[in-house]
């Protein structure tokens, strides 16, 4: 079933919350777009939890405004603004059945009995729990009661839904289905969502884009494939993804590592010293055939640590300049992987196009 | 590959386990069971010496037996109200103080829980009296004209009652308060519950077990309260207790006060009984859910 659910934007303009000496947000500016999967991705302690609970309502920020479609929020009470939301430990009321739970927020809006019946029903369907709606909630398994809880949240129709880490007490294998299911029915609901992660790759894979927070601040905003592929600061770089550091050398307007020319001709901060960002599956081993060129990179280095996970391996590689670099390689027997062990002299190229570089 | 080795040594912790309940046990059937059952069986001995029913048959024919259960589970019930009335505010305002302060507001319930009951009794003597500050204040302050009688009564009885169990009503509903999620109350308000609804049709619910334990455990140490409506009832208010007293002070029947302690022991069991069956006792008193 479709609901109508007319999506709110939500802009966000200089919000301030400390709490004593410290800035859990510090100046947040930030405009969500009507029907956006957003995630605020972050460290514990960045304040991304402090921000979602903000635009709930449970936090009252010290300066800034928190606006829905234009109308200000910062006052408004918690019960008054119409957004679902799903709690980390879900919150579900224990002396209530999956039905009186999920039938809580009508029954508050005064919706007759059989609409009430109709929508609970309906939302237990989409929620693939169509028969569990007579049982109590010490009866499910943990992902049982988050499907519940997100029932509950979206079943009166909110405006914005909004999602503080709702995976994290799951397993690994039923958050990963879960992250299909929530994309999937944010798709269907068409409802602006804004979602807390500390997990850059639940991140990456379900949100339209990511607002990376550290230390009270949004430090980039973009799609997983703009934060990804060009991280602007170290801590991005960090945080998101796997990457190793190699400090580059100014001359002029070049950069260099070691002898090889990374970069030519940028407009460079003269007071910044840049880094390299290398992302370990953008770099490969060469082999015998392979010819140098231009439009490649090249490192040589021997093998110092090589780590078997499955489907990739990881190498961990000393370079001749002393830097170690994290290479991810394919476990194919094509790609001559049995050949490979520790102390092996080896060569790698990685294209210029993959280069990341950052003020460091 | 050692089986035996491994179930000797298991025997063995389980006998040193038994052992560390001997002295407990011992203790227990010394100053509990032995004694009990004594009067259990002195119960059933009439004047004469031999096997008869006749105490408990007294207790149904004289009207003023009856009149003394009465008044003690009538004291009880009423005990129970109030506490539930004066402890739940106390409570839940505990539950939401910052859990820095909560151990300053929790002497103030627990500084009276040490003081000698007697002493708790004789304060509410001097207070509530003909002459006493609370009379005096009111009608200095012109509150009213001629002293109340508020000591030697029913109201007295169960003003000094109400201060000695609050904290046995306090201590268990703050502890199942305390068990609920704050997030519970969040996601009501979130959903769309006024605050006057979310506490309500949530908060109170989820601390209903709190309030059983609490009335029950109140309840139960009422029905055999002896001091306070002896000082504070002026012989007014006589439970189970006094009159057990004073049949063995009057008459020195041990018999016949054996069989009220019997009966009053029986009640308690059946309130027990049906308590843990409707109420899940187990789930109160050691935190299960």
């Amino acid at each position: 079933m479709k609901q109508n659910i007319t999506s709110l934007e939500i802009s966000i303009k200089d919000l301030t919350k400390r709490y004593g000496k410290i800035y859990a947000l510090d100046t947040v500016s930030l405009d969500i777009k009507a029907g956006e999967f957003l995630t605020l991705l972050g460290p514990s302690g960045s304040g991304k939890t402090t921000l979602l609970m903000a635009i709930a309502g449970f936090n009252r920020p010290d300066s800034g405004s928190i606006k829905f479609a234009n109308q200000e929020m910062i006052l408004m009470p918690p019960h008054k603004r119409e957004v679902g939301m799903v709690f980390q430990n879900y919150a579900l009321f224990p002396h209530m059945s999956v039905f009186e739970n999920i039938g809580f927020p009508l029954k508050l809006r005064k919706a007759p009995n059989d609409q009430i019946k109709e929508k609970v029903h309906d939302a237990l369907k989409t929620v693939q729990l169509s028969d569990y709606a007579d049982r109590k909630i010490d009866q499910l398994s943990g992902g049982q009661r988050q499907r519940v809880a997100l029932a509950r949240a979206f079943v009166f129709g909110p405006r914005i839904l909004l999602m503080d880490e709702p995976l994290s007490a799951l397993d690994k294998k039923l958050r990963e289905q879960m992250q299909i299911e929530l994309k999937q029915l944010h798709r269907k609901l068409g409802v602006t969502t804004v979602y807390v992660t500390h997990d850059q790759r639940e991140a990456l894979t379900m949100s339209d884009r990511i607002a990376v927070i550290n230390e009270g601040k949004i430090e980039q905003l973009g799609t997983p494939k703009e934060i990804y592929n060009s991280p602007n600061s170290s801590f991005v770089a960090d945080f998101i993804g796997e990457s190793s550091f190699l400090q580059l050398n100014r001359k002029g307007n070049d950069l260099y590592f070691s002898s090889e020319k990374i970069i030519t001709n940028k407009k460079l901060n003269k007071n910044k010293e840049w880094a390299m960002v290398i992302r370990p599956e953008r770099l490969s081993i060469v082999n015998k055939s392979y010819r140098k060129n231009s439009s490649n990179i090249h490192f040589s280095g021997e093998i110092s640590e090589l780590v078997f996970q499955g489907e990739t391996a990881l190498a961990l590689v000393k370079l001749m300049e002393g830097n170690y670099l994290s290479v991810r390689l394919s476990t194919k027997s094509s790609d001559d992987f049995d050949n490979l062990k520790t102390g092996k002299k080896i060569q790698l190229c990685m294209n210029r196009k993959d280069v990341i570089i950052i003020p460091h | 590959m050692n089986e035996k080795l491994l179930k000797s040594a298991e025997r063995k912790e389980q006998l040193l386990l038994t052992a560390l309940t001997i002295p407990a046990l011992i203790s227990v059937t010394l100053i509990i069971v032995i004694p009990v059952g004594w009067l259990f069986s002195l119960s059933f001995l009439g004047k004469s010496g031999d096997f008869s029913l006749e105490n408990y048959q007294k207790m149904i024919v004289y009207k003023s037996y009856f009149r003394v259960f009465k008044t003690t589970f009538n004291v009880s019930f009423l005990t129970t109200i109030f506490c539930i009335l004066l402890g739940y505010p106390l409570a839940y305002f505990l539950s939401q103080v910052p859990k820095k302060l909560v151990g300053i507001f929790m002497i103030t319930v627990l500084l009276p829980f040490w003081t000698s009951l007697l002493v708790r009794t004789y304060a509410w003597l001097v207070l509530l009296q003909k002459k006493g500050m609370i009379n005096n204040f009111a009608i200095d302050m012109g509150i009213w004209e001629t002293p109340i009688k508020l000591a030697h009564n029913l109201n007295g009885t169960l003003v000094g009652m109400i201060h000695i169990m609050l904290p046995f009503m306090v201590l268990p509903l703050y502890a199942a308060m305390q068990r609920i999620d704050r997030q519970t109350m969040q996601a009501a308000s979130n959903l769309g519950a006024t605050p006057i609804q979310a506490f309500w049709q949530i908060f109170v619910p989820l601390s209903l077990p709190g309030v059983a334990a609490g009335s029950l455990i109140v309840f139960i140490l009422c029905l055999g309260f002896y001091v306070t409506p002896a000082v504070l009832g002026g012989g007014k208010v006589i439970m189970v207790s006094m009159q057990i007293t004073a049949i063995l002070e009057d008459q020195f029947n041990w018999g016949a006060a054996s069989a009220l302690g019997v009966v009053l022991l029986v009640t308690t069991f059946i309130f027990l009984l049906l308590a843990s069956r409707f109420l899940k006792l187990d789930s109160i008193m050691f935190g299960k859910h």
